[in-house]
């Protein structure tokens, strides 16, 4: 059925099953993959998006509940990658693969919005949803301080 | 051993995380702006420029194009090979950009590119030779040319920094490029030696990181193609089972479902990249065809093998430990004769499992293909980009010369090919031959876990008698492993590699191993081998010291007397550690070194131990010789991640074989670490800069584990010989 989707700030005519994960309609029907395939079960966290600003794993949340909602994934998160967590995961080298980053990113974004300057306990307990294979935790703790830092001037 | 389900305390290990600190890499922030960037979509080479050879293009702005013939899964592929020719070009850094090299040209025109697989950690240490040297060819080439237009020797010519020199004569690389192209030199030029170096060796940001914090770097299951087509995947969750029936009626009335395929193993194909029974439902989109997928009820047939588990495999080993194997490796005298007639008060045995582990590299297996009449186009997170050339023109009976890769991002790798040599392209290639349209295949966790080629288990025993000064006298041990068809070996992976092997003197020893045939597919895993057998040799050699009274250190100290490469590894942890056996009940620290990929790598971990049994790690140290290394940034990014990889194996992980197939196939089950379970890392390098390379992406995991376990032993008492490690109760009365 056509569904209205609103996505980094654009309203979107799909054409979905409405109890499709939003995720596979964010990837195969608007092309914005970098928001990531990597469990279905909402345990890595590679699907992290935003939907009216709270973190959501985009692969365990059928795509008719996003419907008059707004959504934003890591495409949406800043024009030229100048959020304050892009920013910071450039100068902190975190990503390696790269393929859990978007998550990552989207998680470490939601942290900051509701604790400005986290400490490492915030950062671990707010990030343990986002599973990285290339053991990138240790420069994602500094990135996500990093980025307080830039955030706060 | 006691298993009881114990869990971590996660409120413990966070708890660690405030003691510890933040982060370890100080020093190391990167400018926000990169002069030196590739593409999203990096396979689409540029055809601006002039081609100096091979590996490089110059532009007439002199932006300098490398193109690079290794896959990037995280490992810095991209920008090593990019700084090595840069090194011996000498441009200016911002003036180089990096594209994946042609896989079509290089497997039809003569493999130009000498080696395209990108695993074992070899990059740099075996390949520094001829890929500095395409850099140092190109440049000599156009001093050449400089030199004939001028009317000079060449040797009066200086090519520094993308600018030509001699005399009151300047110009550029990019004035000189056409006719750099069509020189030949008499003699090709011999590569810069260590000490001449201007970039390697130096903090370079890897080229890769804008692209991947913004979403858009290209990963093989982000391909999107109009036209293209779904397929969900059911394989024989018993491998190499047989597809006996099933009902696909109850989909056919399903919308956007396109059609059903089955996939059938080839009699006398029976290797990790070949078809095995299996079943597919083909849709216009992903999740409509899994959906309909599971709907559709299966029979299999699954034989003798659908009997086997972790238990009797156990039994297997159990058995074999009382038969005698193929020796690996003997030296001196009858060790076990020895051994049975040594005093018992002087005998040491230990027995020791590692179960089997999977890659689960965090992008799914998945391929796309595109066949057409003129050519086919091929998506694939492989390590080697040529493979699959190679894997379609198999499977479809077309030449190579049709068949192009489109050189992807692999959302890591770590020796399982990422979904490349597996049997995942010959479904794309079959679906979208079938169908004439592009073919996406994506294989759920839940089969990609279970389908991965994975690493093996070990089971090992070991003995060894003491002579009187407390040191080893003889050194026997018997490894049984389960590799696929009792393969004797996967790349540098034995049963007993890193024991039969290892470096300690022992003046009396005999090694044997047993390759035990499993019907499970497995094959290298980073660190292949050493990350299950340091675990095991680098206990038994604390055992052995503290059994002739030594301190664990000393003991390696001692026993490797003369081998300067480790000498100067345990004399780094000596100098930067602080070990120490005397630390109060419910703290300990533990050592461990290994070696893999021609490096040697120590660790010293920190430890503490509730009375109830949880522990936390509260530190890592590890200390790194890899002779040389050309980017300490991405060199401790390596190290780091690796030792993220090897402990996540050894505290959480371990897949469960029942009835012939993995049972805990998706991360509720199959467990990796997380950042609040993640300690604090700090890495050392201790290179002795001699003459020899070793590897950097796989060496940092190996002894972290044992080192861990050793500092267990010295908070608790209790010696943890089986991993997962959370399984074991350290509880204290």
């Amino acid at each position: 059925m056509l569904l209205t989707l609103n996505v980094n700030g654009t309203d979107h005519e799909v054409d979905a099953d409405p109890e499709t994960p939003l995720l596979w309609v964010l990837r195969e029907k608007l092309r914005l993959t970098g928001t990531k395939f990597g469990c279905g079960i909402a345990e890595c966290g590679a699907c992290s998006v935003h939907v009216d600003g709270q973190l959501v794993k985009s692969c365990s949340v059928n795509v008719a509940i996003a419907v008059g909602r707004e959504v934003k994934t890591i495409e949406g998160l800043s024009e030229n990658s100048s959020h304050a967590l892009q920013q910071a995961w450039v100068e902190e080298s975190v990503p390696q693969c790269g393929y859990c980053q978007s998550g990552q990113i989207m998680a470490a974004a939601t942290l900051l919005e509701r604790s400005p300057n986290p400490s490492d306990s915030e950062i671990d307990a707010a990030m343990e949803g986002n599973l990285c294979r290339c053991g990138t935790y240790p420069q994602i703790r500094r990135a996500i301080h990093r980025a307080a830092e830039i955030s706060q001037g | 051993m006691t298993i009881v389900d114990q869990k971590l305390s996660r409120r413990a290990l966070i708890r660690t995380m405030a003691l510890a600190g933040g982060g370890m890499i100080l020093g190391f922030r990167m400018p926000g702006a990169l002069a030196s960037v590739i593409a999203p979509k990096p396979w689409t080479t540029p055809t601006n420029g002039t081609e100096i050879n091979a590996w490089l293009t110059i532009d007439a702005e002199g932006i300098v194009t490398i193109r690079v013939p290794h896959t990037e899964q995280g490992q810095g592929a991209l920008t090593s090979v990019s700084t090595m020719v840069a090194e011996e070009l000498d441009v200016p850094w911002k003036s180089v950009r990096a594209v994946f090299a042609d896989m079509n040209r290089h497997v039809n025109d003569g493999e130009e590119y000498i080696v395209t697989t990108t695993h074992g950690s070899q990059l740099v240490r075996q390949q520094h030779p001829h890929i500095m040297q395409a850099g140092a060819s190109a440049r000599e080439r156009l001093r050449e040319a400089a030199a004939q237009a001028w009317g000079v020797e060449r040797s009066a010519v200086t090519a520094k920094q993308g600018a030509l020199s001699a005399g009151n004569n300047n110009g550029t690389y990019a004035e000189f490029a056409t006719a750099a192209a069509s020189i030949t030199l008499d003699e090709e030029p011999a590569i810069k030696a260590y000490g001449d170096w201007w970039l390697l060796g130096t903090v370079v940001p890897r080229l890769d990181v804008p692209v991947k914090v913004n979403g858009s770097a290209a990963y093989a299951i982000d391909t999107e193609l109009d036209g293209m087509v779904y397929a969900a995947v059911k394989n024989t969750p018993v491998p190499w089972g047989r597809l006996v029936g099933y009902d696909a009626s109850v989909i056919e009335d399903r919308p956007g479902i396109l059609g059903v395929v089955e996939f059938r193993a080839v009699e006398g194909k029976r290797g990790p990249n070949h078809l095995q029974d299996g079943l597919a439902v083909v849709a216009d989109s992903w999740y409509r065809a899994k959906v309909a997928l599971d709907l559709i009820q299966i029979e299999w047939d699954f034989g003798a093998e659908g009997q086997i588990s972790d238990a009797t495999q156990k039994a297997e080993a159990e058995r074999l430990w009382e038969v005698p194997g193929t020796v690996s490796n003997e030296e001196g005298g009858d060790a076990l004769a020895m051994i049975a007639a040594a005093d018992p008060s002087r005998v040491v045995r230990s027995e020791f499992h590692r179960p089997y582990e999977t890659h689960a590299r965090m992008e799914p297996i998945n391929a796309t293909v595109h066949v057409t009449d003129a050519r086919i186009d091929i998506w694939s997170p492989t390590q080697n980009q040529a493979s699959p050339i190679g894997i379609v023109a198999d499977q479809l009976g077309r030449d190579t010369r049709e068949i192009y890769t489109n050189t992807v991002f692999l959302g890591g790798a770590f020796g399982g090919n990422g979904g490349g040599n597996t049997a995942v392209t010959r479904q794309a290639a079959v679906i979208s031959d079938r169908f004439r349209r592009p073919a996406k295949v994506i294989w759920t966790r839940e089969e990609d876990i279970n389908h991965d080629k994975q690493r093996p288990p070990h089971y090992t025993r070991l003995s060894a008698s003491l002579d009187d000064e407390g040191l080893p006298e003889a050194f026997f041990s018997r490894a049984v492993w389960f590799p696929f068809e009792a393969a004797d070996r996967h790349g540098p992976a034995t049963a007993d590699v890193g024991i039969g092997d290892s470096p300690y003197q022992f003046a009396n020893r005999r090694h044997e191993k047993h390759n035990y045939h499993g019907h499970i597919p497995t094959a290298t895993h980073r660190g292949p081998g050493v990350n299950q057998n340091a675990f095991i040799m680098e206990q038994f050699a604390d055992e052995l010291a503290l059994a002739g009274g030594w301190d664990p250190l000393e003991w390696r100290l001692k026993m490797t007397e003369g081998n300067e490469p480790w000498q100067r590894v345990l004399n780094k942890i000596k100098e930067v550690s602080g070990y120490t056996t005397d630390l109060p009940e419910g703290t300990g620290m533990g050592v461990a070194v290994a070696e893999d990929h021609g490096s040697i790598c120590g660790s010293c971990a920190t430890v503490s131990v509730g009375r109830r049994g949880d522990f936390f790690i509260e530190k890592i140290i590890v200390v790194q010789n890899s002779g040389y290394l050309i980017n300490p940034l991405n060199a401790r990014e390596q190290l780091t991640g690796a030792v993220c990889w090897e402990l996540s194996h050894a505290l959480y992980g371990g897949l469960r074989l029942e009835q012939g197939r993995f049972v805990n196939t998706n991360f509720d089950s199959y467990n990796l670490m997380r950042i609040n379970q993640t300690p604090d890392i700090e890495v050392h390098f201790a290179l002795s800069q001699d003459g020899w390379w070793g590897g950097m992406g796989e060496p940092g995991g190996p002894p972290a584990p044992a080192a861990v376990a050793n500092a267990i032993f010295f908070a608790t008492g209790k010696r943890l010989r089986s991993t997962p490690m959370i399984q074991h109760d350290l509880s204290s009365a």
